[in-house]
């Protein structure tokens, strides 16, 4: 396939500007990645997935400048969660600010400091879940993260930690631009909860691979900083084996233009993948979710449930597929995307797709975009609820499908508490 | 206590009238009842006392307690001691039953310059008042009316009512759908909160309710308007008779 002049420019021009990484166990897969980007071409609004949110932002080789958020209103998110803090500032890790890279059952080690170990885990799965991410739909961002990739976390789960670990991401730069991929191995009957905070940088590129062996468990919860300027593009490729769960969450609140994608494969017999987000907007607000979950293996479980509640032009999407193989008999696949407009000046875009090759299967998707019940209003202010807190309340219940994908209550708890300071700050006066 | 005078109500989204003039007078520690055939405006009535939207007010008044009801929020309403239950509760998935009824007793305490209610008091409160309606505790815990019977929702209705302490209730037609325990229950429920301060509207269609509630007052509502009103007396000839005689008269 060859690139249009147009592409070809955009790529080489914010190529031009990234050194790619050498030497060490990662070069090879870096080098790899580098010929996809170019060959793929990074993402342009006549792609086929790109049609709803305009990627020229996350592609240029200048970083639109995002200004610093400082949210005194609000404690950090996940701080009073008994967990293992690894800090990233501007895409950075921040050793003081850190926790010691220390936990029972599990290694933690930073991506740049492992890199000259040639025989390291990560081989197996740097770059290798994302690559066969790229079909059938290119991700070229995330094949540009593995390339120049300037930091991130590799963690080893062996057994089950007592604690979760954070991962903070701190912006403190305008003009940030970071690039930070992480790889999590889960072996066979370990389980482990990754958490991620804030807003990371004024633009930020994340991959996360994660690769779950029989019986292994990962949950996953995430809420993404309050900054109303920032700019995100992550990806989260998960390979899952027989028995074993991927269960992932993301809130998020504010930011100019976030693409989240999520990628998963059910490899082998009996596995379950649950993704669900949350997320609120309020005017210059771009939310995107893209998710590819394939059911390769018999028996296995997928849910997706997303909601979105947008105002003042806001603007959600949602594109979302369940994959079938042919193999994949006795498939269980759902799939939920819902927007509450909360005025008629926000949109909802939603290509939810079911692609089937396997006779028995149980799949079924929907998708609603629908107002505050004027019903379920009326009967709440008749009981002496005032307007504002009703819309809360009848607000807060329509996301609560999606935070009940949460397993732990505690973190529930943390993510709706979030979400109803936010609506009570974002109240129309 | 509440005084509807000259009462004339549209449709807003259809050229139609509903309410053509209702003159009706209720004073604290009454019982009034409304009967009439299906599609009189009974529960229009009920819906316009509590400020739903889509109605409009051509004509008339009503005040509540010296207040002008009309010019206030369905909320304010609410905070001013009007209380409705209605015909067809509303169900609300992922809002707790037992939050819902929280934030309402807040809600109207903090309108009326009164402090939160602790949650232990008011745990205990809805717990003891749930009992004597024979709600359970899971009851409770689910969510706002969600695949509850008719007739729990109905209780549930009249558990909202006693946790309020409203000034007027208006009751739209909570007996149907009740089972004769049941009923005898919501009965209990009502004529408990009966005082010298507090006025009740029970819209029916049967007699049955008011064996239970016994009415100070009977109105029979005909095509918008209180076309006769009468003792207890009344609600009886109508079970008897139906309501053939009084449209006979009306019409003349
Ligand atoms: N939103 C609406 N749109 C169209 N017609 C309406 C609407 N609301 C009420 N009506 C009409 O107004 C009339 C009165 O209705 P209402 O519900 O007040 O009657 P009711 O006396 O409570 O009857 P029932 O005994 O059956 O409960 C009916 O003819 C009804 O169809
Ligand atoms: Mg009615």
């Amino acid at each position: 396939m060859t690139l249009s002049p147009r592409i070809q420019e955009i790529t080489s021009r914010r190529l031009n500007d990234l050194v790619l990484p050498t030497g060490g166990w990662s070069s090879e897969a870096r080098s790899a990645a580098l010929n996809r980007v170019q060959s793929l071409g990074l993402p342009s609004n006549r792609d086929e997935y790109w049609k709803f949110t305009p990627p020229e932002t996350l592609t240029t080789a200048q970083v639109p400048p995002a200004s610093l958020f400082v949210d005194v209103d609000e404690s950090p998110v996940f701080g009073n969660i008994d967990r293992l803090k690894l800090v990233f500032v501007d895409g950075v890790f921040d050793a003081a600010a850190s926790d010691q890279l220390a936990l029972e059952n599990v290694t933690i080690e930073r991506l740049g400091e492992s890199k000259d170990r040639d025989d390291h885990w990560g081989r197996e799965v740097y770059g290798v879940l994302e690559q066969s991410g790229q079909v059938p739909v290119a991700r070229p961002l995330a094949a540009l993260n593995t390339a120049f990739a300037t930091d991130g976390i590799l963690i080893h789960v062996r057994g089950t930690p007592s604690k979760p670990i954070n991962l903070v991401y701190v912006h403190s730069n305008e003009t940030s631009d970071a690039i930070l991929h992480h790889v999590i191995k889960v072996n066979p009957g370990a389980e482990c909860t990754i958490l991620e905070s804030g807003p990371a940088a004024a633009r930020f590129n994340k991959c996360m691979e994660i690769d779950i062996a029989d019986g292994g468990a990962l949950h996953h919860v995430r809420a993404q900083g309050r900054d109303h300027e920032r700019r995100a593009a992550t990806h989260m490729f998960a390979r899952v084996a027989a028995n074993a769960l991927f269960k992932s969450f993301t809130l998020t609140v504010n930011g100019r233009l976030t693409r989240n994608e999520i990628f998963v494969e059910l490899l082998g017999r009996n596995s379950m993948a649950h993704v669900a987000g949350a997320c609120v907007g309020d005017g210059d607000f771009h939310h995107d979710d893209t998710v590819f979950v394939t059911h390769a293996a018999e028996d296995c479980k997928s849910r997706q449930v997303f909601k979105k509640v947008l105002r003042n032009g806001a603007t959600g999407v949602f594109q979302g597929k369940i994959l079938v193989k042919p193999d994949a008999q006795k498939t269980d696949g759902y799939q939920i995307s819902q927007s509450l407009l909360l005025d008629g000046d926000s949109q909802f875009l939603a290509k939810p797709e079911l692609e089937i090759y396997a006779d028995d299967v149980a799949c079924s998707h929907g998708s609603t975009s629908g107002a505050i019940d004027e019903g379920e209003l009326f009967y709440l202010r008749a009981r002496g609820i005032e307007q504002a807190e009703a819309t809360d309340l009848l607000t807060l219940a329509f996301l609560n499908e999606a935070v009940s994908e949460i397993d732990n209550e505690e973190l529930a708890d943390e993510i709706q508490s979030r979400l109803a300071a936010w609506l009570m700050r974002h109240r129309p006066s | 206590m509440l005084d509807i005078k000259n009462l004339h109500v549209d449709l807003e989204e259809e050229d139609k009238s509903i309410l053509k003039g209702v003159d009706l007078h209720v004073d604290a520690g009454r019982v009034h009842a409304i009967m009439g055939p299906n599609g009189s405006g009974k529960s229009t009535l009920s819906y316009v006392l509590a400020g739903r939207d889509g109605y409009t007010v051509t004509q008339g008044s009503v005040s509540l307690r010296g207040d002008d009801l009309l010019s206030l929020e369905p909320e304010e309403r609410a905070a001013k001691g009007l209380f409705l239950a209605f015909q067809y509760p509303v169900e609300i998935p992922g809002v707790g039953n037992m939050t819902f009824l929280r934030t309402a007793v807040n809600a109207q305490r903090k309108a009326r310059g009164d402090s939160e209610m602790s949650a232990t008091d008011f745990l205990r409160m809805t717990r003891e008042k749930a009992k004597q309606l024979q709600i359970d505790a899971d009851m409770l815990k689910r969510p706002l009316n969600v695949g509850f019977s008719g007739g729990e929702k109905k209780r549930n209705e009249i558990l909202q009512m006693v946790i309020l302490e409203p000034r007027l209730c208006i009751l739209d037609e909570t007996d149907s759908g009740l089972d004769v325990d049941a009923m005898k229950l919501v009965a209990e429920g009502v004529n408990a909160l009966r005082d010298d301060g507090r006025g009740f509207l029970v819209i029916t269609h049967y007699q049955r309710l008011l064996d239970h509630i016994k009415p100070d007052v009977v109105h029979i509502m005909v095509d918008g308007r209180i076309a006769k009103s009468g003792t207890s007396e009344l609600a009886l000839e109508v079970e008897r008779n139906g309501y053939a005689d009084i449209l006979a008269e009306t019409a003349l």
